[in-house]
């Protein structure tokens, strides 16, 4: 039972918060002689695996280090090119390390704007009167949580599809915001968010959370 | 206090066509037109395919199942053919993948599949589908028509 992360999204759809709490990392490493039975390909200036699923290494996972060290985007630490390396035969065996590519801050920038504009279209798109946007999202390995602020201000809690309480902890972070960034004097409103107790105290409020598996009243 | 009911259903292709649309109790319109409504509503799901997707914190097995709103919610299912089933109804439904998965396997398939007259990509024209389907939703248990 766990939650995955924290966003904050202002009025206008832009991330100003963002907390990654417990970030499950599913990596396989394997070593592999020459020639290799994946298919590559560079999406997004990554690495990934188009074709050649196999023993925990799945399509879309990205290279993350070869021969144990990581490689930056699509060369390795070297400067070489990932996809020319693996070409060459005398560089084998090599020692490559698969993984779900992490989130760039631009990628979650990004994801959250287009969450803002989903949200508004779950409204638009009701067959009900007076509808709010999409308040959870629910997936096989998490669901989203999202409370939406009379300002405009959006919540958004990604957590194991089995924990429970995150409406209370949705409350719960509002009066955080409220207490240590609205109350800041150094904080401009709609901007992100950098006060230190704001952090504290999320991360206390998660763990409190995660723990009890629902929030108490009146804490 | 919700009633148990089923708004409506949309059923799309692989491409973004809508196939099918049919619907029970529906309050309020989107205030676009028909035709407008479909694409929007196929562009919210192919968005929220890719978000998740990219959103989420392990390999998922199934992707996006279901959503909701403080008044509906929406429950989809994609068979390995890129047919989508999207369905409305009332916050008190638990998951419907079942329910969409049986339209599929046994309306779908059956009256316009196994249909020589229906061609794949054009709009469900089949009579037979549309009684049918109506009849299985009324069925359902969650369904109860609104006093109007």
């Amino acid at each position: 039972m766990a939650i995955f992360s924290v966003y904050l999204v202002n009025k206008a759809g832009g991330l100003i918060y963002q907390y990654d709490n417990y970030v499950p990392r599913a990596e396989a490493e394997k070593t592999f002689s020459y020639p290799l039975d994946l298919v590559l390909k560079i999406h997004d200036e990554k690495v990934i695996v188009s074709f050649g699923q196999r023993d925990g290494i799945r399509v879309g996972h990205a290279v993350l280090s070869i021969n144990g060290v990581d490689v930056m985007g699509k060369n390795t630490a070297d400067g070489k090119d990932v996809i020319e390396y693996l070409k060459d035969s005398s560089n084998y065996p090599v020692s490559i390390r698969f993984g779900r590519a992490r989130l760039s801050s631009n990628e979650k920038l990004m994801l959250a704007s287009m969450f803002h504009s989903l949200f508004a279209i779950g409204s638009q798109l009701s067959p009900e009167v007076g509808s709010s946007g999409i308040e959870m999202l629910e997936t096989d390995v998490f669901k989203l949580h999202c409370f939406q602020t009379l300002t405009g201000i959006k919540f958004i809690v990604l957590a194991d599809p089995r924990q429970s309480g995150i409406d209370a902890l949705l409350r719960k972070i509002y009066e955080i915001y409220s207490d240590f960034a609205l109350k800041n004097p150094f904080y401009s409103l709609e901007m992100p968010i950098r006060c230190e107790l704001f952090d504290q105290n999320l991360k206390i409020a998660l763990e409190v959370a995660e723990k009890a598996g629902s929030f108490g009243p009146g804490s | 206090m919700f009633q148990m009911t089923v708004h409506n259903l949309y059923i799309f292709d692989r491409n973004g066509a809508c196939l099918h649309y049919s619907e029970w109790n529906r309050k309020k319109q989107a205030g676009i037109s028909k035709q407008e409504e479909f694409k929007l509503m196929y562009g919210m799901l192919f968005s929220i395919r890719s978000f998740v997707s990219k959103m989420s914190p392990l390999d998922m097995r199934e992707g996006f199942q279901c959503f909701q709103t403080s008044r509906y919610k929406l429950h989809f299912y994609e068979t390995p053919t890129g047919l989508k089933f999207i369905m409305n109804t009332d916050l008190s439904v638990p998951n419907a993948r079942e329910t969409l998965h049986q339209i599929y396997s046994t309306l779908y398939v059956d009256y316009i599949v196994k249909n020589p007259l229906c061609s794949l990509g054009d709009p469900l024209q089949s009579d037979l589908f549309s009684a049918r389907l109506d009849t299985f939703i009324k069925n359902l248990p969650y369904f109860n028509p609104r006093a109007a």
